[in-house]
C-alpha cells in the first residue's frame, strides 16, 4: 500500500445524491457523498446492507433502474468533465473508455442469449469501430487474460454454461474489454464460495497493478478490506461517516459505527460467546432527520447528534463525520 | 513416447452451429401445409376427382364413397378437392393477420418498455382505446364500408383489431428484460439505444409472443370464419375453411362430417404452427428445453 494518493483524481464525486422511488416518495439512498479515486490505488467503501454502496456505484455507471431512481444532484467528474451535466450522447462516448463494472451477480449482468465473445467485445465494437473479427480476436485475449482456460472456445459458449466463478471472469473480461481507467467492483465475490473469492480477488489485484488501474471495491466483508484498500470509505444510511487510509481507518476508527463494524468481525477470543452485534436496525430512509444517522445506534450519541456532523479531518486526508471525534483520543487498535 | 493419451470428451454440440436439423424437422409439416396452399391441385385430386367446383347437387351432404373420403357438400360438390383448397385462403389470412400484428407487437412493445415515458404513454393509450371498443362490431362496420371482401382487405381489418393483446404482451416481457443488469450495462458502457433494443432486450423477451404468435395463426383463422358467419367476411365462391365451418354449422347434427372435414384441417394446421413456434423458442433461447445438451 502506497503512501499517499498523488496526481489528480481520475474520477472525482462530490455531494452525490441518488433517491429511490417508494410509496412514501423519494427516499434519499446517497446524500452529499465525496470522495475521489486516483490511478493505481484502491478505494474499498464499506457498509452494511442498504447503505448506499450499490446506488453510488451505479449512479457513477449510470445503470440505476430507469424508473425507480434518479440523481437530483451532485458531480461525478473524469479528467475534470462532469459526467451528470453532459447530453447522454457524449456521455455514452465518455463513460465506457473511462470506467468499467464489475456487477455482483455475473449471471444477471449477462445477457443469457449471447455468447460470452460476442458480449465481451462488444463495447470495442461500438466505440472502436473494431470488425466481428477483429472483436472476437479482443474477446479471445482478454478471456486468457482473466485465466479461463481454452479462450478460443470459451468465447462461443453461452453465460449459463460456465460456473459462478467462471462466469465472474467473464464479467471481468467484459469490463476490461475498453481499457478502463477506473474498475469498480460491486461486490464481486459476494456470490460465489470462499475458495473462488480468493480466486477473483487476486485476479483483480493483479490486474489492477499490471495496467495501474483505480480500483473502487464495495464490500462489506471486513477481511477483504483489509487486504485490498489503500483508502476506506464507510458509508452509513447513504452518507460518509468515515474516511481515510485503510490502516489507520480500521487500525483506530475515529467513528462509533466504524469501531462498531469492526467490533463485530467475530474472532477466535469470542468462541462460546455471543457475537458482538450493533443493536438496533438501520433507519428508514424515509425517514432520516438532518441529524446524524448512526445517532438511534450510537453509543456515544448526545443532543448535538441532531445538527447534520460536520467532517473532522483528524489527520490530512482522513475525515470522520462525527461530533464526539474530538472528545477523545483515537481508540487502540480493533483488529490486529 | 506413447505416454497416456488423455481422452476428450465429445463436445456438447452448439445448437447454433451448422444446420439446425431439428428446426427443419419441426417445420416441415408447416412447408407441407405451405406447398398445398400453393399448389393444392396435386393433394386435391389424390382420390381422382379434384376440380371443387365441379358438383352435383344430386350428392348433396352425401357421405364418403369410393373416390370421394370426405363425401360432398351442400352443392354436391367433393369435400375433399373443397377443403384442399380452402388451405390457400385459410393459411393465406392466418399468416398474413399473425405476421402483420407479430411485427408491430415487437415494435411497439419494444418501444414503449425502452423508453417508457410519452412513447409508452401514447402506445399504452392507443392500445387501451382499440382493447375498449368491441372488436367484432369494429371489424363489421368496416368491412362494410369498404364493401369489398378479398383476403387483403379481410387480413387487414383482422389485424387492425387484433394487434393490442400481442403488444401488451411483449411490453411487459420487454419491461422486465430492460431493467435486467445487461441490458443497464450495455447503455451503461455506451451502447446506442438501437443496438442494445435488438441485440439485448429482444432477442431475451421476444419467446412469449412467439408461442402466441404460433397460437394465433389458428384464432385467426377461425376468426375469419366467425366474419363469414356475420356476412362480412369471404363469401362463396371463395373457399376457405371459414366459409366452409361456417356452411356446415347449419346441419352438422345430421351431417357432422361437413364440420369435421375443414375442422380436421384447421386442427393439423394450427398443431403444426405451434410445433414450429416452440422449436423458434427453443433455438432462441439457448437455455431453454431439451436443445441443449
Amino acid at each position: 500500500m502506497n503512501a499517499s494518493p498523488t496526481g489528480d483524481p481520475v474520477l472525482s464525486v462530490r455531494d452525490l445524491c441518488v433517491e429511490f422511488r417508494t410509496p412514501q416518495g423519494w427516499a434519499p439512498a446517497v446524500s452529499g457523498l465525496d470522495f475521489d479515486l486516483y490511478a493505481n490505488r484502491t478505494l474499498a467503501v464499506l457498509g452494511e446492507s442498504g447503505s448506499g454502496k450499490s446506488a453510488t456505484a451505479r449512479a457513477i455507471m449510470g445503470v440505476l433502474p430507469a424508473n425507480g431512481a434518479r440523481v437530483p444532484r451532485g458531480r461525478v467528474a473524469v479528467h475534470g468533465a462532469d459526467l451528470l451535466a453532459m447530453r447522454p450522447a457524449r456521455r455514452r462516448a465518455i463513460r465506457g473508455p473511462v470506467v468499467g463494472m464489475v456487477f455482483q451477480d455475473a449471471q444477471a449482468a449477462l445477457n443469457p442469449v449471447l455468447p460470452v465473445g460476442y458480449q465481451i467485445a462488444e463495447g470495442c465494437r461500438v466505440h472502436r469501430g473494431l470488425s466481428r473479427r477483429a472483436a472476437r480476436a479482443r474477446a479471445v485475449d482478454l478471456l486468457g487474460q482473466v485465466g479461463i482456460p481454452r479462450p478460443a472456445r470459451a468465447a462461443s459458449r453461452f453465460p449459463h454454461q460456465f460456473s459462478g466463478g467462471m462466469r465472474q471472469r467473464v464479467m471481468i473480461a467484459a469490463t476490461l474489454a475498453l481499457d478502463p481507467e477506473v474498475l469498480i467492483a460491486d461486490e464481486p465475490t459476494t456470490a460465489l464460495d470462499v475458495t473462488v473469492q480468493a480466486q477473483i480477488l487476486r485476479l483483480l489485484l493483479d490486474l489492477q497493478q499490471e495496467r495501474g488501474m483505480s480500483l473502487m471495491f464495495i464490500t462489506h466483508d471486513m477481511g477483504v478490506v483489509a487486504t485490498v484498500a489503500d483508502e476506506v470509505l464507510v458509508m452509513y444510511a447513504g452518507r460518509s461517516a468515515e474516511y481515510g487510509p485503510a490502516d489507520t481507518v480500521l487500525g483506530a476508527p475515529g467513528h462509533p459505527y466504524t469501531k462498531a463494524l469492526l467490533a463485530s468481525i467475530p474472532r477466535p477470543e469470542h468462541r462460546g460467546q455471543d457475537l458482538p452485534a450493533i443493536g438496533g436496525q438501520p433507519p428508514e430512509l424515509t425517514q432520516l432527520g438532518t441529524g446524524c444517522a448512526f445517532r438511534p445506534r450510537c453509543p456515544k450519541a448526545t443532543d448535538i447528534c441532531r445538527v447534520a456532523p460536520p467532517a473532522v479531518p483528524l489527520q490530512a486526508g482522513r475525515h470522520v463525520w462525527c461530533h464526539h471525534t474530538g472528545d477523545r483520543p483515537a481508540e487502540p487498535a480493533l483488529v490486529s | 513416447m506413447s505416454a497416456a493419451v488423455e481422452q476428450v470428451p465429445a463436445r456438447a454440440r452448439d445448437t447454433r452451429r451448422g444446420v439446425p436439423w431439428r428446426l427443419v424437422l419441426h417445420a416441415l409439416p408447416v412447408l407441407v401445409i405451405l406447398a398445398v396452399a400453393i399448389a393444392p391441385e396435386p393433394l386435391a385430386g389424390a382420390f381422382g376427382n379434384g376440380d371443387p367446383h365441379r358438383c352435383n347437387l344430386g350428392n348433396s351432404r352425401g357421405g364418403a364413397r369410393n373416390g370421394h373420403p370426405f363425401g360432398f357438400d351442400e352443392q354436391g360438390c367433393d369435400l375433399w378437392a373443397n377443403v384442399v383448397h380452402g388451405t390457400r385462403s385459410s393459411v393465406l389470412i392466418g399468416l398474413l393477420v399473425t405476421a402483420a400484428i407479430f411485427v408491430i407487437a415487437v415494435l411497439l412493445g419494444t418501444l414503449a418498455a425502452y423508453y417508457r415515458g410519452w412513447v409508452d404513454t401514447l402506445i399504452s393509450r392507443v392500445m387501451d382505446i382499440v382493447f375498449g371498443f368491441p372488436a367484432l362490431v369494429g371489424m363489421v362496420i368496416v368491412l362494410t364500408m369498404l364493401g369489398q371482401r378479398s383476403v387483403c382487405t379481410v387480413s387487414a381489418v383482422l389485424a387492425l383489431f387484433s394487434w393490442p393483446p400481442m403488444t401488451r404482451i411483449m411490453r411487459g416481457s420487454a419491461l422486465a428484460v430492460a431493467d435486467r443488469d445487461f441490458v443497464r450495462a450495455a447503455s451503461g458502457y455506451g451502447a446506442a439505444g438501437l443496438r442494445v433494443m435488438v441485440r439485448h432486450v429482444v432477442p431475451n423477451s421476444i419467446a412469449p409472443v412467439l408461442v402466441l404468435a404460433s397460437l394465433a395463426v389458428g384464432s385467426v383463422i377461425t376468426a375469419e370464419s366467425a366474419l363469414t358467419f356475420l356476412g362480412v367476411g369471404l363469401r362463396q365462391p371463395a373457399i376457405s375453411w371459414g366459409v366452409q365451418l361456417n356452411a356446415a354449422q347449419l346441419t352438422f347434427r345430421q351431417h357432422p362430417h361437413l364440420l369435421l372435414a375443414p375442422a380436421l384441417f384447421l386442427s393439423i394446421t394450427v398443431l403444426s404452427f405451434v410445433q414450429l413456434g416452440e422449436a423458434i423458442r427453443r433455438r432462441l433461447h439457448p437455455t431453454h428445453g431439451r436443445s441443449v445438451r
